[in-house]
Protein backbone atom coordinates (compact mmCIF):
# COMPACT_ATOMS: atom_id res chain seq x y z
CA UNK A 1 0.00 0.00 0.00
CA UNK A 2 2.05 2.59 -1.40
CA UNK A 3 1.59 6.28 0.24
CA UNK A 4 3.19 9.63 -0.79
CA UNK A 5 5.83 9.52 1.76
CA UNK A 6 7.78 6.76 2.51
CA UNK A 7 7.99 7.32 5.68
CA UNK A 8 4.53 5.23 6.82
CA UNK A 9 2.45 3.11 5.12
CA UNK A 10 -1.15 3.46 4.47
CA UNK A 11 -2.38 0.47 6.94
CA UNK A 12 -0.24 2.41 9.50
CA UNK A 13 -2.41 5.96 8.16
CA UNK A 14 -5.33 4.40 8.93
CA UNK A 15 -5.08 3.28 12.17
CA UNK A 16 -3.64 6.63 13.07
CA UNK A 17 -6.54 8.41 11.65
CA UNK A 18 -8.80 5.48 13.52
CA UNK A 19 -6.94 5.84 17.05
CA UNK A 20 -7.32 9.62 16.88
CA UNK A 21 -11.26 9.09 16.43
CA UNK A 22 -11.16 7.17 20.58
CA UNK A 23 -11.60 9.69 23.44
CA UNK A 24 -9.95 9.00 26.41
CA UNK A 25 -12.61 8.21 29.73
CA UNK A 26 -14.75 6.42 27.17
CA UNK A 27 -15.80 3.13 26.38
CA UNK A 28 -15.73 0.78 23.05
CA UNK A 29 -16.11 -2.67 22.07
CA UNK A 30 -13.59 -3.28 19.74
CA UNK A 31 -13.31 -5.76 16.58
CA UNK A 32 -10.98 -7.94 15.25
CA UNK A 33 -7.77 -6.66 12.83
CA UNK A 34 -7.04 -2.91 12.33
CA UNK A 35 -9.47 -1.60 14.87
CA UNK A 36 -7.90 -3.47 17.63
CA UNK A 37 -4.36 -1.96 16.78
CA UNK A 38 -6.06 0.90 16.58
CA UNK A 39 -7.41 1.25 19.94
CA UNK A 40 -4.18 -0.53 21.47
CA UNK A 41 -2.06 2.63 20.34
CA UNK A 42 -4.68 5.31 21.21
CA UNK A 43 -4.33 3.02 24.80
CA UNK A 44 -0.72 3.87 24.81
CA UNK A 45 -1.08 7.45 23.82
CA UNK A 46 -3.83 9.87 23.49
CA UNK A 47 -6.61 7.81 25.37
CA UNK A 48 -4.91 5.69 28.71
CA UNK A 49 -8.17 5.67 30.13
CA UNK A 50 -9.94 4.12 26.88
CA UNK A 51 -11.82 0.87 28.91
CA UNK A 52 -11.68 -1.14 25.97
CA UNK A 53 -14.67 -3.74 26.14
CA UNK A 54 -14.65 -7.41 24.51
CA UNK A 55 -18.08 -9.14 23.04
CA UNK A 56 -16.50 -12.36 24.48
CA UNK A 57 -17.07 -11.20 27.91
CA UNK A 58 -13.55 -9.48 28.90
CA UNK A 59 -14.05 -5.64 29.77
CA UNK A 60 -11.79 -2.87 30.97
CA UNK A 61 -8.59 -4.90 29.78
CA UNK A 62 -5.06 -3.40 29.44
CA UNK A 63 -3.75 -4.71 26.25
CA UNK A 64 -0.42 -5.83 25.81
CA UNK A 65 -0.32 -8.00 23.27
CA UNK A 66 -2.28 -7.52 19.96
CA UNK A 67 -5.20 -10.13 20.05
CA UNK A 68 -6.00 -12.40 16.98
CA UNK A 69 -9.47 -13.26 18.57
CA UNK A 70 -11.45 -11.25 20.48
CA UNK A 71 -12.01 -13.90 22.50
CA UNK A 72 -8.37 -14.54 23.14
CA UNK A 73 -6.22 -14.48 26.03
CA UNK A 74 -4.73 -10.80 25.00
CA UNK A 75 -7.87 -9.72 25.30
CA UNK A 76 -8.38 -10.44 28.78
CA UNK A 77 -4.93 -9.44 30.26
CA UNK A 78 -5.21 -6.87 33.37
CA UNK A 79 -8.91 -6.94 32.65
CA UNK A 80 -10.96 -5.81 35.55
CA UNK A 81 -14.16 -7.96 34.33
CA UNK A 82 -14.10 -11.79 32.74
CA UNK A 83 -17.21 -11.76 31.88
CA UNK A 84 -19.44 -13.29 29.41
CA UNK A 85 -20.64 -12.15 26.04
CA UNK A 86 -24.25 -11.09 27.14
CA UNK A 87 -22.99 -8.98 30.01
CA UNK A 88 -21.08 -6.62 26.88
CA UNK A 89 -23.83 -6.85 24.45
CA UNK A 90 -26.28 -5.65 27.74
CA UNK A 91 -23.72 -3.10 28.51
CA UNK A 92 -24.37 -1.63 24.68
CA UNK A 93 -28.10 -1.82 25.09
CA UNK A 94 -28.32 0.13 28.31
CA UNK A 95 -26.51 2.49 26.70
CA UNK A 96 -23.39 2.42 28.70
CA UNK A 97 -21.15 2.17 25.18
CA UNK A 98 -20.02 4.94 23.52
CA UNK A 99 -18.12 3.55 20.37
CA UNK A 100 -17.76 0.54 18.18
CA UNK A 101 -15.19 -0.23 15.22
CA UNK A 102 -16.45 -2.45 12.79
CA UNK A 103 -15.49 -3.53 9.20
CA UNK A 104 -17.48 -5.48 6.45
CA UNK A 105 -17.08 -6.55 2.92
CA UNK A 106 -19.60 -3.99 1.07
CA UNK A 107 -21.04 -0.50 2.89
CA UNK A 108 -23.72 2.23 1.05
CA UNK A 109 -23.83 5.80 1.80
CA UNK A 110 -26.06 5.74 4.69
CA UNK A 111 -23.20 3.08 6.72
CA UNK A 112 -25.45 -0.15 6.06
CA UNK A 113 -22.57 -2.75 6.61
CA UNK A 114 -22.84 -6.33 4.83
CA UNK A 115 -20.40 -9.17 6.18
CA UNK A 116 -23.15 -11.93 5.23
CA UNK A 117 -22.84 -12.71 1.87
CA UNK A 118 -22.50 -11.51 -1.74
CA UNK A 119 -24.81 -12.08 -4.58
CA UNK A 120 -28.95 -11.42 -5.07
CA UNK A 121 -30.29 -14.21 -3.72
CA UNK A 122 -30.12 -15.16 0.11
CA UNK A 123 -30.53 -18.78 -0.59
CA UNK A 124 -27.91 -19.28 -3.27
CA UNK A 125 -24.76 -17.05 -2.60
CA UNK A 126 -21.92 -16.27 -4.83
CA UNK A 127 -20.06 -15.64 -1.77
CA UNK A 128 -21.11 -16.58 1.60
CA UNK A 129 -19.14 -14.59 4.17
CA UNK A 130 -19.17 -14.65 7.98
CA UNK A 131 -22.46 -12.97 9.13
CA UNK A 132 -23.30 -10.83 11.49
CA UNK A 133 -20.90 -12.15 15.01
CA UNK A 134 -21.83 -8.85 17.35
CA UNK A 135 -21.71 -6.76 14.30
CA UNK A 136 -25.35 -5.80 13.92
CA UNK A 137 -25.67 -5.85 17.95
CA UNK A 138 -22.90 -3.01 18.05
CA UNK A 139 -24.07 -1.00 14.99
CA UNK A 140 -27.67 -1.36 16.47
CA UNK A 141 -26.68 -0.78 20.40
CA UNK A 142 -23.57 1.92 20.67
CA UNK A 143 -23.95 5.28 20.24
CA UNK A 144 -21.53 5.73 17.49
CA UNK A 145 -20.40 3.34 15.01
CA UNK A 146 -17.47 3.50 12.90
CA UNK A 147 -15.55 0.94 10.37
CA UNK A 148 -12.49 0.70 8.55
CA UNK A 149 -12.59 -0.32 5.14
CA UNK A 150 -10.68 -0.92 1.69
CA UNK A 151 -12.11 2.44 -0.73
CA UNK A 152 -12.89 0.89 -4.10
CA UNK A 153 -16.22 0.65 -5.67
CA UNK A 154 -17.16 -3.06 -5.53
CA UNK A 155 -17.14 -2.38 -1.56
CA UNK A 156 -18.40 1.45 -1.30
CA UNK A 157 -21.95 0.62 -3.22
CA UNK A 158 -25.16 2.19 -4.11
CA UNK A 159 -26.96 -1.14 -2.37
CA UNK A 160 -25.82 -3.44 -0.30
CA UNK A 161 -26.04 -7.21 -0.95
CA UNK A 162 -27.30 -7.52 2.36
CA UNK A 163 -28.12 -5.19 5.23
CA UNK A 164 -26.01 -6.95 8.35
CA UNK A 165 -25.47 -4.12 10.53
CA UNK A 166 -27.94 -0.88 10.42
CA UNK A 167 -26.35 2.05 9.52
CA UNK A 168 -28.71 5.20 8.61
CA UNK A 169 -30.96 2.26 6.86
CA UNK A 170 -33.19 3.99 4.20
CA UNK A 171 -31.94 7.78 5.73
CA UNK A 172 -33.15 10.56 8.44
CA UNK A 173 -35.93 8.66 10.72
CA UNK A 174 -35.28 5.15 9.75
CA UNK A 175 -33.50 3.60 12.41
CA UNK A 176 -35.96 5.13 14.95
CA UNK A 177 -39.04 3.67 13.31
CA UNK A 178 -37.15 0.26 13.15
CA UNK A 179 -37.57 0.58 16.61
CA UNK A 180 -34.09 1.35 17.04
CA UNK A 181 -32.45 2.98 19.91
CA UNK A 182 -32.75 7.01 19.16
CA UNK A 183 -29.29 8.97 18.53
CA UNK A 184 -26.96 5.79 17.55
CA UNK A 185 -25.98 5.06 14.15
CA UNK A 186 -22.69 5.40 12.27
CA UNK A 187 -20.02 8.08 12.87
CA UNK A 188 -16.70 7.74 11.10
CA UNK A 189 -15.87 5.87 8.49
CA UNK A 190 -11.94 5.21 7.91
CA UNK A 191 -10.71 4.24 4.09
CA UNK A 192 -7.76 3.85 2.53
CA UNK A 193 -8.64 7.19 0.92
CA UNK A 194 -9.95 9.17 3.81
CA UNK A 195 -12.02 10.03 6.81
CA UNK A 196 -15.77 10.13 5.93
CA UNK A 197 -18.43 11.00 8.61
CA UNK A 198 -22.06 11.35 7.96
CA UNK A 199 -24.14 14.70 7.14
CA UNK A 200 -26.56 15.19 10.16
CA UNK A 201 -29.36 16.54 7.97
CA UNK A 202 -29.49 13.73 5.46
CA UNK A 203 -27.45 11.25 6.87
CA UNK A 204 -25.31 10.56 4.12
CA UNK A 205 -21.50 9.58 3.56
CA UNK A 206 -19.41 12.77 3.07
CA UNK A 207 -15.83 13.15 3.16
CA UNK A 208 -14.38 15.42 5.96
CA UNK A 209 -10.32 14.44 5.66
CA UNK A 210 -8.49 13.55 2.25
CA UNK A 211 -5.75 11.10 2.90
CA UNK A 212 -2.43 12.95 1.95
CA UNK A 213 -1.89 12.56 -2.00
CA UNK A 214 -5.46 11.55 -2.35
CA UNK A 215 -7.96 13.85 -4.18
CA UNK A 216 -11.55 14.27 -3.97
CA UNK A 217 -11.57 12.74 -8.05
CA UNK A 218 -10.03 10.05 -6.17
CA UNK A 219 -12.21 9.15 -3.82
CA UNK A 220 -15.56 10.03 -5.97
CA UNK A 221 -13.96 7.22 -8.94
CA UNK A 222 -13.63 4.83 -6.61
CA UNK A 223 -16.94 4.92 -5.25
CA UNK A 224 -20.17 3.64 -6.34
CA UNK A 225 -22.46 6.08 -4.93
CA UNK A 226 -22.74 9.81 -5.11
CA UNK A 227 -19.88 10.85 -1.91
CA UNK A 228 -20.57 14.51 -0.42
CA UNK A 229 -17.72 16.47 0.38
CA UNK A 230 -17.93 18.38 3.71
CA UNK A 231 -17.45 22.68 3.21
CA UNK A 232 -13.74 22.35 5.18
CA UNK A 233 -12.44 19.57 3.63
CA UNK A 234 -8.83 18.52 5.36
CA UNK A 235 -6.10 16.55 5.03
CA UNK A 236 -5.55 13.51 7.73
CA UNK A 237 -2.50 13.74 9.97
CA UNK A 238 0.13 12.08 9.36
CA UNK A 239 1.58 9.48 12.00
CA UNK A 240 3.97 11.07 14.03
CA UNK A 241 7.66 9.39 14.82
CA UNK A 242 6.23 8.47 18.32
CA UNK A 243 3.05 6.90 17.02
CA UNK A 244 4.79 4.64 13.92
CA UNK A 245 7.76 4.13 16.80
CA UNK A 246 4.84 2.81 19.63
CA UNK A 247 2.94 0.66 16.70
CA UNK A 248 5.89 -0.76 15.35
CA UNK A 249 7.43 -1.81 18.51
CA UNK A 250 4.62 -2.25 20.99
CA UNK A 251 1.21 -2.63 19.47
CA UNK A 252 2.06 -4.75 16.32
CA UNK A 253 5.93 -5.62 16.40
CA UNK A 254 5.11 -9.06 14.52
CA UNK A 255 3.56 -7.46 11.83
CA UNK A 256 0.01 -9.32 11.92
CA UNK A 257 -1.68 -6.41 10.85
CA UNK A 258 1.12 -4.21 9.74
CA UNK A 259 2.50 -6.60 7.51
CA UNK A 260 6.03 -7.88 7.83
CA UNK A 261 8.67 -4.97 8.54
CA UNK A 262 10.88 -5.77 5.14
CA UNK A 263 7.22 -5.25 3.04
CA UNK A 264 6.37 -2.27 5.10
CA UNK A 265 9.58 -0.54 3.72
CA UNK A 266 9.01 -1.15 0.06
CA UNK A 267 5.32 0.17 0.52
CA UNK B 1 -47.74 -11.01 23.64
CA UNK B 2 -49.13 -10.14 19.76
CA UNK B 3 -47.39 -10.05 16.78
CA UNK B 4 -47.43 -6.32 15.45
CA UNK B 5 -49.59 -5.58 12.75
CA UNK B 6 -48.13 -4.41 9.09
CA UNK B 7 -44.66 -5.48 9.92
CA UNK B 8 -43.05 -7.62 7.62
CA UNK B 9 -41.96 -10.62 9.88
CA UNK B 10 -38.55 -12.83 9.29
CA UNK B 11 -38.75 -15.48 7.12
CA UNK B 12 -36.56 -17.47 8.38
CA UNK B 13 -36.12 -21.07 9.54
CA UNK B 14 -37.06 -22.28 13.40
CA UNK B 15 -35.06 -24.94 14.32
CA UNK B 16 -35.75 -25.78 17.75
CA UNK B 17 -38.73 -25.52 19.37
CA UNK B 18 -38.66 -22.79 22.26
CA UNK B 19 -42.13 -24.36 24.07
CA UNK B 20 -41.30 -24.18 27.55
CA UNK B 21 -43.71 -26.43 28.90
CA UNK B 22 -42.05 -28.91 26.61
CA UNK B 23 -38.45 -28.32 28.07
CA UNK B 24 -39.64 -28.25 31.50
CA UNK B 25 -41.16 -31.76 31.12
CA UNK B 26 -37.66 -32.55 30.05
CA UNK B 27 -36.10 -31.57 32.58
CA UNK B 28 -38.21 -32.78 35.08
CA UNK B 29 -36.95 -36.26 34.14
CA UNK B 30 -33.58 -35.39 34.48
CA UNK B 31 -31.56 -37.25 36.62
CA UNK B 32 -30.21 -35.03 39.79
CA UNK B 33 -28.20 -38.17 41.21
CA UNK B 34 -24.65 -37.43 42.12
CA UNK B 35 -22.98 -39.72 40.27
CA UNK B 36 -19.47 -40.10 38.37
CA UNK B 37 -19.93 -39.57 35.15
CA UNK B 38 -16.91 -39.66 33.83
CA UNK B 39 -16.54 -41.60 30.43
CA UNK B 40 -14.42 -41.64 27.28
CA UNK B 41 -15.10 -39.12 24.85
CA UNK B 42 -16.25 -41.83 21.83
CA UNK B 43 -18.74 -43.01 24.65
CA UNK B 44 -19.76 -39.60 25.26
CA UNK B 45 -20.36 -38.95 21.73
CA UNK B 46 -22.48 -42.45 21.55
CA UNK B 47 -24.39 -42.21 24.31
CA UNK B 48 -26.07 -38.65 23.69
CA UNK B 49 -25.30 -37.49 20.20
CA UNK B 50 -27.25 -38.90 17.78
CA UNK B 51 -27.75 -37.91 14.01
CA UNK B 52 -30.62 -35.64 13.48
CA UNK B 53 -30.08 -33.63 17.06
CA UNK B 54 -29.28 -30.40 17.22
CA UNK B 55 -25.59 -28.78 18.77
CA UNK B 56 -24.20 -26.04 20.25
CA UNK B 57 -20.73 -25.74 21.46
CA UNK B 58 -19.21 -23.58 24.18
CA UNK B 59 -15.88 -21.37 23.41
CA UNK B 60 -15.78 -18.58 21.05
CA UNK B 61 -13.76 -18.28 17.83
CA UNK B 62 -10.40 -20.26 18.29
CA UNK B 63 -11.30 -20.31 22.37
CA UNK B 64 -12.25 -23.00 24.54
CA UNK B 65 -13.83 -25.35 22.40
CA UNK B 66 -14.20 -28.72 22.80
CA UNK B 67 -12.25 -30.47 19.91
CA UNK B 68 -11.85 -33.72 21.06
CA UNK B 69 -15.76 -34.31 20.86
CA UNK B 70 -15.99 -32.33 17.60
CA UNK B 71 -13.35 -34.64 16.11
CA UNK B 72 -15.31 -37.86 17.55
CA UNK B 73 -18.58 -36.17 15.58
CA UNK B 74 -16.58 -36.61 12.22
CA UNK B 75 -14.91 -39.16 12.87
CA UNK B 76 -18.14 -41.52 13.76
CA UNK B 77 -19.92 -39.94 10.14
CA UNK B 78 -22.71 -38.12 12.14
CA UNK B 79 -25.53 -37.04 9.83
CA UNK B 80 -27.96 -33.91 9.60
CA UNK B 81 -26.90 -32.57 12.58
CA UNK B 82 -28.06 -29.39 13.37
CA UNK B 83 -25.91 -26.90 14.59
CA UNK B 84 -25.92 -23.19 16.35
CA UNK B 85 -23.16 -21.44 14.91
CA UNK B 86 -22.49 -17.83 17.28
CA UNK B 87 -19.33 -16.76 16.58
CA UNK B 88 -17.37 -20.27 15.90
CA UNK B 89 -14.92 -20.17 13.57
CA UNK B 90 -12.75 -23.98 14.10
CA UNK B 91 -15.44 -25.87 15.35
CA UNK B 92 -17.21 -24.69 12.70
CA UNK B 93 -14.32 -25.80 10.37
CA UNK B 94 -14.50 -29.13 11.82
CA UNK B 95 -17.99 -29.95 11.68
CA UNK B 96 -17.62 -28.48 7.89
CA UNK B 97 -14.84 -30.92 7.10
CA UNK B 98 -17.29 -33.93 8.15
CA UNK B 99 -19.92 -32.26 6.11
CA UNK B 100 -22.05 -33.21 9.17
CA UNK B 101 -24.43 -30.80 9.47
CA UNK B 102 -27.78 -29.93 7.56
CA UNK B 103 -29.23 -27.04 9.04
CA UNK B 104 -27.65 -23.56 11.36
CA UNK B 105 -28.95 -21.20 12.80
CA UNK B 106 -25.73 -18.37 11.81
CA UNK B 107 -24.47 -15.33 14.17
CA UNK B 108 -20.96 -16.20 12.43
CA UNK B 109 -19.33 -19.35 10.38
CA UNK B 110 -17.26 -19.32 7.58
CA UNK B 111 -15.34 -17.23 9.14
CA UNK B 112 -11.99 -16.93 10.90
CA UNK B 113 -11.54 -13.46 12.69
CA UNK B 114 -8.19 -12.36 11.27
CA UNK B 115 -6.97 -15.51 9.26
CA UNK B 116 -9.20 -14.99 6.88
CA UNK B 117 -12.42 -17.26 5.73
CA UNK B 118 -12.27 -20.95 5.37
CA UNK B 119 -12.43 -22.09 2.20
CA UNK B 120 -13.69 -25.70 2.90
CA UNK B 121 -16.62 -23.67 5.15
CA UNK B 122 -17.45 -21.72 2.38
CA UNK B 123 -17.78 -24.47 -0.62
CA UNK B 124 -19.87 -26.20 2.11
CA UNK B 125 -22.58 -23.22 2.51
CA UNK B 126 -22.61 -22.32 -1.04
CA UNK B 127 -23.15 -26.01 -1.52
CA UNK B 128 -27.39 -25.88 -1.25
CA UNK B 129 -27.29 -28.45 0.86
CA UNK B 130 -27.66 -26.07 4.38
CA UNK B 131 -30.48 -24.70 5.61
CA UNK B 132 -29.24 -21.42 7.30
CA UNK B 133 -31.41 -18.87 9.32
CA UNK B 134 -29.07 -15.61 10.33
CA UNK B 135 -28.96 -14.18 13.82
CA UNK B 136 -26.79 -11.78 15.54
CA UNK B 137 -24.34 -12.56 18.45
CA UNK B 138 -26.58 -11.38 21.17
CA UNK B 139 -29.89 -12.38 19.60
CA UNK B 140 -28.44 -16.23 19.56
CA UNK B 141 -27.22 -15.77 22.92
CA UNK B 142 -30.07 -14.23 24.62
CA UNK B 143 -31.77 -17.39 22.53
CA UNK B 144 -29.76 -19.60 25.17
CA UNK B 145 -30.68 -17.20 28.31
CA UNK B 146 -34.28 -17.46 27.20
CA UNK B 147 -34.06 -21.14 27.85
CA UNK B 148 -31.88 -20.56 30.75
CA UNK B 149 -34.44 -18.77 32.02
CA UNK B 150 -37.50 -21.30 31.55
CA UNK B 151 -39.07 -18.71 29.42
CA UNK B 152 -40.42 -19.15 25.49
CA UNK B 153 -38.21 -15.55 24.23
CA UNK B 154 -36.79 -12.76 25.47
CA UNK B 155 -37.41 -9.04 24.07
CA UNK B 156 -34.54 -7.32 22.51
CA UNK B 157 -33.73 -4.31 20.75
CA UNK B 158 -30.74 -6.03 18.54
CA UNK B 159 -31.23 -6.84 14.31
CA UNK B 160 -34.36 -4.17 13.54
CA UNK B 161 -34.06 -2.98 10.42
CA UNK B 162 -31.61 -5.37 8.97
CA UNK B 163 -31.81 -8.32 6.40
CA UNK B 164 -30.00 -10.23 9.39
CA UNK B 165 -33.46 -9.72 11.19
CA UNK B 166 -35.73 -10.68 7.81
CA UNK B 167 -33.70 -14.29 7.47
CA UNK B 168 -33.93 -15.16 11.26
CA UNK B 169 -36.85 -16.85 12.68
CA UNK B 170 -37.61 -13.74 15.23
CA UNK B 171 -40.78 -12.01 15.57
CA UNK B 172 -41.55 -8.21 16.07
CA UNK B 173 -43.76 -7.34 18.89
CA UNK B 174 -44.89 -4.34 20.42
CA UNK B 175 -43.64 -3.49 24.24
CA UNK B 176 -47.04 -3.39 26.25
CA UNK B 177 -45.60 -0.87 28.76
CA UNK B 178 -44.25 1.81 26.10
CA UNK B 179 -45.47 0.76 23.03
CA UNK B 180 -42.33 0.56 21.69
CA UNK B 181 -41.08 -2.40 18.59
CA UNK B 182 -38.93 -5.02 20.07
CA UNK B 183 -37.33 -8.45 18.56
CA UNK B 184 -38.31 -11.12 20.03
CA UNK B 185 -36.25 -13.94 20.39
CA UNK B 186 -36.87 -17.48 20.56
CA UNK B 187 -35.76 -19.85 23.48
CA UNK B 188 -33.03 -22.23 22.33
CA UNK B 189 -33.19 -25.49 23.95
CA UNK B 190 -30.25 -27.30 22.34
CA UNK B 191 -30.54 -31.26 22.28
CA UNK B 192 -26.75 -31.46 23.26
CA UNK B 193 -24.29 -28.92 24.58
CA UNK B 194 -20.25 -29.37 24.43
CA UNK B 195 -18.15 -27.47 26.63
CA UNK B 196 -14.40 -27.09 27.31
CA UNK B 197 -13.66 -26.27 30.92
CA UNK B 198 -10.77 -25.84 32.99
CA UNK B 199 -11.72 -28.38 35.71
CA UNK B 200 -14.34 -30.50 36.72
CA UNK B 201 -14.67 -33.02 39.24
CA UNK B 202 -15.98 -36.87 38.75
CA UNK B 203 -20.19 -35.82 38.92
CA UNK B 204 -19.83 -32.92 36.75
CA UNK B 205 -19.53 -29.68 38.76
CA UNK B 206 -17.23 -27.47 36.26
CA UNK B 207 -14.62 -24.35 36.39
CA UNK B 208 -14.34 -22.28 33.85
CA UNK B 209 -11.42 -19.39 33.92
CA UNK B 210 -11.20 -16.34 32.00
CA UNK B 211 -14.40 -14.91 29.78
CA UNK B 212 -17.28 -17.67 30.33
CA UNK B 213 -18.67 -16.36 26.60
CA UNK B 214 -21.86 -17.58 26.45
CA UNK B 215 -21.55 -20.77 27.95
CA UNK B 216 -23.21 -20.39 31.36
CA UNK B 217 -26.84 -20.12 29.76
CA UNK B 218 -25.35 -22.77 27.46
CA UNK B 219 -25.06 -25.05 29.92
CA UNK B 220 -28.39 -24.13 31.21
CA UNK B 221 -30.19 -24.51 28.08
CA UNK B 222 -28.96 -27.41 26.68
CA UNK B 223 -31.40 -30.92 27.26
CA UNK B 224 -27.62 -32.97 27.41
CA UNK B 225 -24.41 -31.95 28.37
CA UNK B 226 -21.04 -32.89 27.50
CA UNK B 227 -18.26 -31.48 29.44
CA UNK B 228 -14.47 -32.17 28.66
CA UNK B 229 -12.06 -31.32 30.81
CA UNK B 230 -8.48 -30.15 31.56
CA UNK B 231 -8.30 -31.62 35.03
CA UNK B 232 -10.37 -33.75 37.01
CA UNK B 233 -10.33 -32.34 40.90
CA UNK B 234 -11.97 -33.21 44.04
CA UNK B 235 -15.61 -31.69 44.46
CA UNK B 236 -14.07 -30.40 47.88
CA UNK B 237 -12.27 -27.91 45.27
CA UNK B 238 -15.81 -26.38 44.56
CA UNK B 239 -17.51 -26.97 48.29
CA UNK B 240 -14.88 -24.84 49.33
CA UNK B 241 -14.89 -22.16 47.60
CA UNK B 242 -18.26 -21.90 45.60
CA UNK B 243 -17.51 -19.18 43.47
CA UNK B 244 -15.52 -21.92 41.20
CA UNK B 245 -18.62 -24.02 40.26
CA UNK B 246 -19.10 -22.20 36.50
CA UNK B 247 -21.32 -25.21 35.88
CA UNK B 248 -23.19 -27.33 38.78
CA UNK B 249 -22.97 -31.52 38.11
CA UNK B 250 -26.84 -31.33 37.86
CA UNK B 251 -26.87 -30.12 34.23
CA UNK B 252 -23.98 -32.30 33.16
CA UNK B 253 -24.20 -35.72 31.23
CA UNK B 254 -20.66 -36.50 30.53
CA UNK B 255 -17.41 -35.71 32.04
CA UNK B 256 -14.67 -36.60 29.62
CA UNK B 257 -10.43 -36.00 30.78
CA UNK B 258 -8.64 -34.27 27.60
CA UNK B 259 -5.71 -32.58 28.48
CA UNK B 260 -5.02 -30.14 25.90
CA UNK B 261 -8.81 -30.38 25.08
CA UNK B 262 -9.16 -27.13 23.21
CA UNK B 263 -5.51 -27.36 20.99
CA UNK B 264 -5.21 -25.78 18.51
CA UNK B 265 -7.66 -23.56 19.95
CA UNK B 266 -6.26 -21.25 22.74
CA UNK B 267 -7.31 -22.17 26.58
CA UNK B 268 -7.35 -18.83 28.56
CA UNK B 269 -4.46 -19.66 31.22
CA UNK B 270 -3.43 -23.09 29.85
CA UNK B 271 -1.98 -22.63 26.37
CA UNK B 272 -2.43 -20.64 23.42
CA UNK B 273 -3.37 -21.47 20.03
CA UNK B 274 -1.30 -23.30 17.57
CA UNK B 275 -1.02 -20.81 14.83
CA UNK B 276 1.25 -22.87 12.90
CA UNK B 277 -1.81 -25.68 12.41
CA UNK B 278 -4.61 -23.43 11.88
CA UNK B 279 -2.70 -21.67 9.15
CA UNK B 280 -2.08 -25.14 7.67
CA UNK B 281 -5.98 -26.09 8.20
CA UNK B 282 -6.72 -23.02 5.97
CA UNK B 283 -4.01 -23.43 3.50
CA UNK B 284 -4.85 -27.14 2.81
CA UNK B 285 -8.76 -26.53 2.36
CA UNK B 286 -8.04 -25.01 -0.89
CA UNK B 287 -7.26 -28.27 -2.74
CA UNK B 288 -10.17 -30.65 -2.20
CA UNK B 289 -8.25 -33.80 -2.65
CA UNK B 290 -5.53 -32.35 0.10
CA UNK B 291 -7.88 -31.79 2.60
CA UNK B 292 -9.24 -35.24 2.04
CA UNK B 293 -6.05 -36.41 2.66
CA UNK B 294 -4.80 -34.15 5.45
CA UNK B 295 -8.51 -35.04 7.55
CA UNK B 296 -7.76 -38.66 7.11
CA UNK B 297 -4.46 -38.25 8.14
CA UNK B 298 -5.60 -36.47 11.41
CA UNK B 299 -9.38 -37.37 11.87
CA UNK B 300 -10.93 -40.16 10.17
CA UNK B 301 -7.61 -42.41 10.00
CA UNK B 302 -6.62 -42.25 14.03
CA UNK B 303 -8.75 -43.69 17.10
CA UNK B 304 -9.06 -41.04 19.10
CA UNK B 305 -7.88 -37.12 19.86
CA UNK B 306 -4.94 -38.36 22.26
CA UNK B 307 -3.02 -39.56 18.67
CA UNK B 308 -4.00 -36.24 16.89
CA UNK B 309 -2.28 -34.45 19.49
CA UNK B 310 0.51 -36.39 19.01
CA UNK B 311 0.51 -36.24 14.85
CA UNK B 312 0.03 -32.23 15.09
CA UNK B 313 1.88 -31.20 18.15
CA UNK B 314 3.93 -33.66 19.69
CA UNK B 315 5.03 -32.87 23.28
CA UNK B 316 7.25 -30.14 22.96
CA UNK B 317 5.05 -27.87 20.37
CA UNK B 318 2.27 -28.19 23.37
CA UNK B 319 4.62 -27.25 25.90
CA UNK B 320 5.58 -24.17 23.32
CA UNK B 321 2.10 -23.25 23.63
CA UNK B 322 2.14 -23.33 27.50
CA UNK B 323 4.84 -20.96 27.22
CA UNK B 324 3.08 -18.53 24.43
CA UNK B 325 0.02 -18.20 26.78
CA UNK B 326 -0.26 -14.80 28.27
CA UNK B 327 -2.58 -15.22 30.89
CA UNK B 328 -0.89 -16.31 33.90
CA UNK B 329 -2.02 -17.94 37.38
CA UNK B 330 -1.03 -15.80 40.50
Amino acid sequence: MVTADARYSLMELMICAAARQLEDNQTAVIGTGAPLAAAMLAQKTTAPNLVILFEAGAMATILERLPISVSGSETQTRALVHGSMLEVMEACQRGLVDYTFLGGAQIDMYGNLNSTMIGSDYRHPKVRLPGSGGANDLASLCWKTMATMHHDVRRFVPRVDFITSPGYLTGPGAREAAGLPPDTGPYKVISTLGVMGFDPLTKRMQVESLHPGVTREDIAAATGFEMLFAAALEVTPEPTDVQLDILRTQVDPQGMILGKPERRKAG
Amino acid sequence: MIELEGEIQPVGELFQSPDANAAREFFRHKSRAMVDKRMSVPEAVARFIHDGDYIATGGFGSVRFSTAVLHEIVRTRKRNLGFSGHSTTHDFQILAAGRVIDRCDIAYVVGLEIRGLSPNGRRFMESGTVRTTEWSNAGLGWRYKAAAMGVPFLPARVMLGSDTLRYSAGRLIEDPFTGQKLLAVPALYPDVGIIHVHQADIFGNAQIDGTSIVDLDLAKASKRLIITTERIVETEEFRRDPRKTSIPYWQVDAVCHVPFGSYPGNMPFEYFSDERHLAEWVEVEQDEARFAAFLEHYIYGVNNFETYLALAAGEQRLAELRSLEILKRV
